[in-house]
């Protein structure tokens, strides 16, 4: 019934969708497991076709095929862009335990994101937290924190924090001054230092839910991918990993799935230990990790992979060791 | 009338200052325009392939661009500071010197400022900072009070310019039309009468007071662009005192470099003198004193307290940058301190290399502030191209560094060129003071 108010004032096309989870039934194909439809203001012909979807109060409901949402077609504007998806507060946890360098979760989101090779939005970064302890994988996407310095200093307001929890970059707001990169304490977010065709593919509108196409002199990172929670589909990289390392869901219905598994995000944390990097920094990240025990893979797995990615750790102790034990 | 002569004497005096030009100094003034040239050339490569020609890249994301910035900035603040104290203590021998660190201030504040926009991305976009601002940025609080600085600097140095203005305007009929037009412009009236006078001592002064609280605010906001920061090796409560410190430092250092030049290239060995050295070197001494206590303290809490962070900064500063802290932080203190505090050594010579000596260590601090600590950020750098993981300032950087230093000393020669270096009014308010007090005393 809060989508009705939402609707007032805004296009047709984007009526806010209602992202229902789909928690058992599971009618809509592959990993996309939230539901959507939008709510049009005037009735429109019906095609007489119905789609059986799942409310968020547990309810199945049948709708006319017309009144799904007809995304990606509609774009979110910058300034609609703006305001976040109506009662969601989006969390990521991300289960180190499983994770193994597959890499995949990059490389889907440089393909979704039309990021080059060296430009990455996650990053998956070698860590040992103490010398005793063992070396793990951490894929590091952008924390969404909900005390964001990145926003706090940024003199135009480009960079912003929505209700639903995302922090985005408008980067047609963006004026490079870099501030918020100096803030960021987990080094999440890339520079565009020089151009590149593809900043001039004028074929798509740009919008700061899909950040493409990018800008030279403007910040980007990732966007917790916006575009297709409006789809009611999780993000690219958590699409894209085929271990389920990446769980997506909403905190107000305190349910997280990574595609798969569909579980309740305040029990997954309790059971599992789950913590957020660097907490003490008090940029309260909703981003958790579930730590790397009773792993499904041992750490040299993760080595099989480009020699120049695998050239990044070459500095790290332990991966001189694992190369002298032959173990790369 | 006697009053009238000595003005008319003084401007003679001082007109050779002011219309002649030597060759020397017209083939120094071109080569200042050949690397402003260069600068602008490298402006232009940089405007049209971006910032990808910098060294700056995702980690290092500002370089010496903003340790000019900041470099430049601090030193206009300390002008300002010391100009506004200047003005408050009666001494014969602070005329001298006035007018060099007022033009200092409002260069340096021209100039710094350049260093930022250098630093953006999107100049096309600067009017969004007016179209979409946000209180709560820190830069934007930099840019009220370097606004606001530039504003009231540039009045104040205007204000102390009024009477000499006025002096030229009434007794340089032989110089060029066109400097008689610009002095009776500049001179905007003014006759020197008792209220005349007494009104522009009282504003005057009243700028000078603003001019210091203002340096003092914008030191600080200046300091917290780095020091709100989470990041290890910013997120320090002294920065905003330090940064106060380190700018009085390269104020004074600036300041006797300059009268040494001045005096030896304008021969004004009679205006300038080694008492002015003196004095500015004990300054210079008491301020070194302060900044290595701050530096210490610093780079101590740190140490001692030893966070992980924090201990991998100092690794990284003890080991790459090695040569560059034991320059910025052992000899840019200690040897400004040695010279300066034995009498004996206190020479003209020696104080100016102490200066210099303080100078090139306090641009090494900055960049050991700035650099270090964004190659050393929370998660580690695990990238395999080394501009990502190290940063090295290009030609193009350091080219407009270039320009920023000619393009100060131009303008200083050229403003040079359109007063007296030596402040007229000043010595004729000197000598009226001393006549009034003769007479008290007969």
């Amino acid at each position: 019934m809060e989508n009705k108010k939402t609707d007032k004032g805004g296009s047709n096309r984007r009526n806010f969708l209602k992202l229902g989870f789909m928690s058992s039934v599971s009618a809509v194909a592959g990993a996309s497991i939230f539901s959507s439809f939008a709510l049009p203001e005037e009735e429109a012909v019906e095609s007489g076709e119905k789609i059986r979807l799942l409310t968020p109060d547990g309810k199945i409901v049948e709708v006319d095929a017309t009144k799904v949402n007809k995304y990606p077609e509609a774009l979110v504007t910058p300034e609609e862009s703006r305001i976040g998806i109506p009662n969601r507060k989006f969390v990521m946890v991300i289960d180190l335990a499983r994770c193994k360098n597959a890499r995949k979760c990059v490389e889907g989101c440089q393909k979704g994101h039309d990021l080059d090779y060296n430009e990455e939005f996650i990053k998956v970064q070698l860590l040992k937290d103490n010398p005793e302890g063992a070396p793990y994988w951490l894929p590091k996407p952008c924390f969404h924190c909900d005390e964001p310095p990145c926003v706090t200093v940024c003199p135009t307001g480009a960079t912003f924090k929505r209700d639903d929890g995302i922090v985005l970059v408008d980067n047609e707001r963006c004026i490079g001054c870099k501030f918020c990169m100096t803030s960021c304490p987990y080094s999440a977010r890339i520079f565009n230092w020089g151009h590149k065709e593809k900043f001039d593919d004028e074929s798509i509108p740009y919008s700061p839910e899909t950040s493409i196409p990018a800008a030279e002199g403007t910040v980007s990172k990732c966007d917790f991918c916006p575009d297709l929670l409006r789809q009611g589909k999780l993000p690219y990289c958590a699409q894209s990993c085929p271990m389920g390392v990446i769980y997506f869901g909403d905190k107000n219905e305190d349910i997280v799935t990574n595609g798969t598994d569909t579980v309740s995000f305040s029990k997954l944390i309790k059971d599992r230990g789950g913590y957020r990097h660097l907490e003490h920094l008090g940029t309260k990240p909703n981003v958790y990790y579930l730590p790397a025990v009773n792993r499904q893979f041992p750490l040299e797995r993760g080595f099989d992979i480009d020699p120049d990615i695998l050239n990044r750790y070459k500095d790290v102790p332990y991966v001189q060791d694992f190369i002298k034990q032959g173990k790369i | 009338m006697n009053l009238e002569n000595r003005k008319r004497e003084l401007a003679k005096e001082f007109s050779p200052l002011l219309e002649k030009t030597t060759i020397a100094s017209k083939v120094w003034m071109g080569f200042l325009i050949a690397v402003i040239l260069v600068g602008i050339y490298a402006f232009f490569i940089q405007l049209i392939k971006g910032h990808i020609v910098t060294g700056m890249r995702d980690n290092v994301v500002w370089g010496i661009y903003i340790i000019n910035f900041i470099f430049f900035v601090c030193l206009s603040y300390s002008g300002a500071f010391i100009s506004g104290i200047l003005h408050f203590i009666h001494t014969p021998w602070k005329n001298s010197v006035s007018r060099i660190v007022e033009i200092i201030t409002v260069l340096s504040l021209i100039i710094g400022p350049i260093f930022i926009l250098l630093c953006i991305g999107r100049l096309d976009r600067l009017h969004y900072l007016f179209m979409y601002p946000r209180i709560q940025s820190p830069i934007t609080w930099d840019i009220i009070a370097i606004m606001t600085d530039l504003v009231g600097c540039f009045i104040y140095l205007f204000l102390t310019f009024i009477p000499d203005f006025a002096i030229l305007r009434d007794h340089s009929e032989k110089a060029a039309k066109w400097r008689q037009k610009v002095y009776k412009f500049l001179a905007i009236g003014y006759q020197d009468t008792p209220t005349q006078r007494k009104k522009l001592h009282k504003i005057t002064s009243t700028m000078s007071a603003m001019v210091i609280a203002l340096a003092i605010v914008a030191y600080s906001v200046l300091a917290w662009i780095f020091s709100l920061t989470v990041q290890p090796g910013w997120d320090s409560s002294i920065f905003g005192p330090y940064f106060i410190i380190a700018g009085l430092y390269s104020g004074v250092a600036v300041i006797i470099i300059s009268m040494y030049l001045i005096r030896k290239y304008y021969n004004l060995e009679s205006y300038i003198r080694t008492v002015h050295f003196k004095g500015a070197g004990i300054i210079l001494l008491v301020i070194s004193l302060l900044y290595g206590y701050f530096t210490f303290s610093e780079y101590f809490t740190r140490w001692f307290s030893h966070k992980v962070m924090d201990t991998e900064l100092l690794e990284t500063l003890f080991t790459r940058y090695f040569w560059m802290f034991i320059f910025a932080n052992y000899i840019g203190v200690l040897v400004p301190i040695v010279i300066l505090f034995f009498k004996k050594i206190r020479t003209i010579k020696s104080i100016t290399f102490a200066a210099v000596i303080a100078i090139v260590g306090l641009w090494f601090n900055r960049y050991l502030i700035v650099v270090p600590t964004l190659e050393t950020p929370y998660l580690p750098i695990q990238d395999t191209r080394e501009e990502f993981i190290h940063y090295t300032a290009t030609w193009v950087e350091w080219s407009l560094s270039l320009t920023g230093v000619a393009a100060f000393i131009l303008l200083f020669i050229l403003i040079m060129k359109l007063v007296p270096i030596i402040p007229m009014s000043g010595i004729i308010d000197h000598e009226r003071e001393q006549e009034k007090s003769k007479k008290s005393i007969k």
